[in-house]
């Protein structure tokens, strides 16, 4: 697991998937003090096949390609027909009811708005 | 790969050869937990990336599958010199941050290039690309010279 903003030692924690396997997919992480952005490449996952789940402080994403009936013979197959899925451990900073998804040609870009009370604010000085 | 997050500079005063440790060996977690994905995905090389590419052989014709994420289709071009398919392009970085920071940077961006020798004559003219979900899919149908010579091969 990853934290979004940290890099931890957290592989153990990472749930075992015996029955199938995934693929990471490659992703940008970013902020601005308004929001925290994620983008995930996820080439062959349509919207319907994306699947964005929070749970307490952790954050899954999941992409399903979608199934093709291939009549013929792969000549080379360097794509991986597994689905994709990462998870990361999000900041209480996070505003979870307030998270936005978006699909464009295989990125997936998520929006995880803080939350009001760290956002820097400047004060007027009144007088 | 690109894994190696920027850092703050407050960072680096409470930097410790520990901490640098424990960074190391999660990223070796990540990379052997799924090695496949890891180097399957195409890597960066001078500069420029290489997709993944898949070619499958059908009856008719053979069909080009290039992953390709974020891309505009404006910015793919596909070529045919002989019996070699090049598909080549660039993917632009829209950076929309005005202030922040970043903590992982581990897609490619820049120009990309790839060549597939196609082991049957295809016919130039009816040639079709689809671009979907960062799919690029090229449809290259066999010529009929082609596809006799197949069917030979089959008999003898």
């Amino acid at each position: 697991m990853n934290t979004l903003t940290q890099n931890q030692n957290r592989a153990a924690d990472q749930p075992k998937s015996t029955d199938r396997s995934f693929v990471v997919p490659a992703v940008n992480i970013s902020s601005n003090p308004d929001e925290y952005l994620v983008e995930a490449e996820m080439p062959g996952v349509a919207r319907d096949g994306l699947e964005v789940l929070v749970e307490g402080n952790q954050l899954t994403i999941i992409g399903r390609r979608q199934p093709e009936a291939q009549t013929g013979e792969f000549l080379y197959c360097e794509s991986c027909p597994d689905d994709y899925r990462r998870i990361f451990e999000i900041a209480s900073d996070i505003d979870t009811t307030k998270i936005t998804a978006q699909m464009d040609q295989g990125v997936l870009k998520l929006r995880l708005p803080k939350v009001e009370r760290v956002k820097p604010r400047r004060i007027p000085i009144a007088g | 790969m690109k894994l190696i997050p920027r850092r703050r500079r407050d960072e680096l005063s409470n930097w410790s050869p520990l901490n640098h440790l424990g960074r190391l060996r999660e990223e070796v977690n990540r990379l052997f937990e799924s090695p496949f994905s890891e180097w399957s995905r195409g890597s960066e090389f001078f500069g420029e990336w290489t997709p993944s590419v898949d070619l499958l052989d059908t009856k008719d014709k053979l069909t080009v599958k290039a992953e390709l994420p974020g891309l505009k289709k404006e910015d793919i071009d596909i070529s045919l010199d002989g019996n070699n398919l090049t598909i080549a392009g660039e993917r632009r970085h829209e950076d929309e941050r005005k202030e922040g920071e970043v903590y992982r940077s581990e897609m490619y961006y820049g120009r990309f290039q790839r060549t597939i020798a196609l082991p049957h004559a295809v016919d130039s003219n009816k040639i079709t690309a689809n671009y979907k979900n960062g799919l690029l899919t090229v449809d290259l149908p066999k010529t009929e010279e082609a596809k006799r010579k197949q069917i030979e091969v089959k008999v003898s």
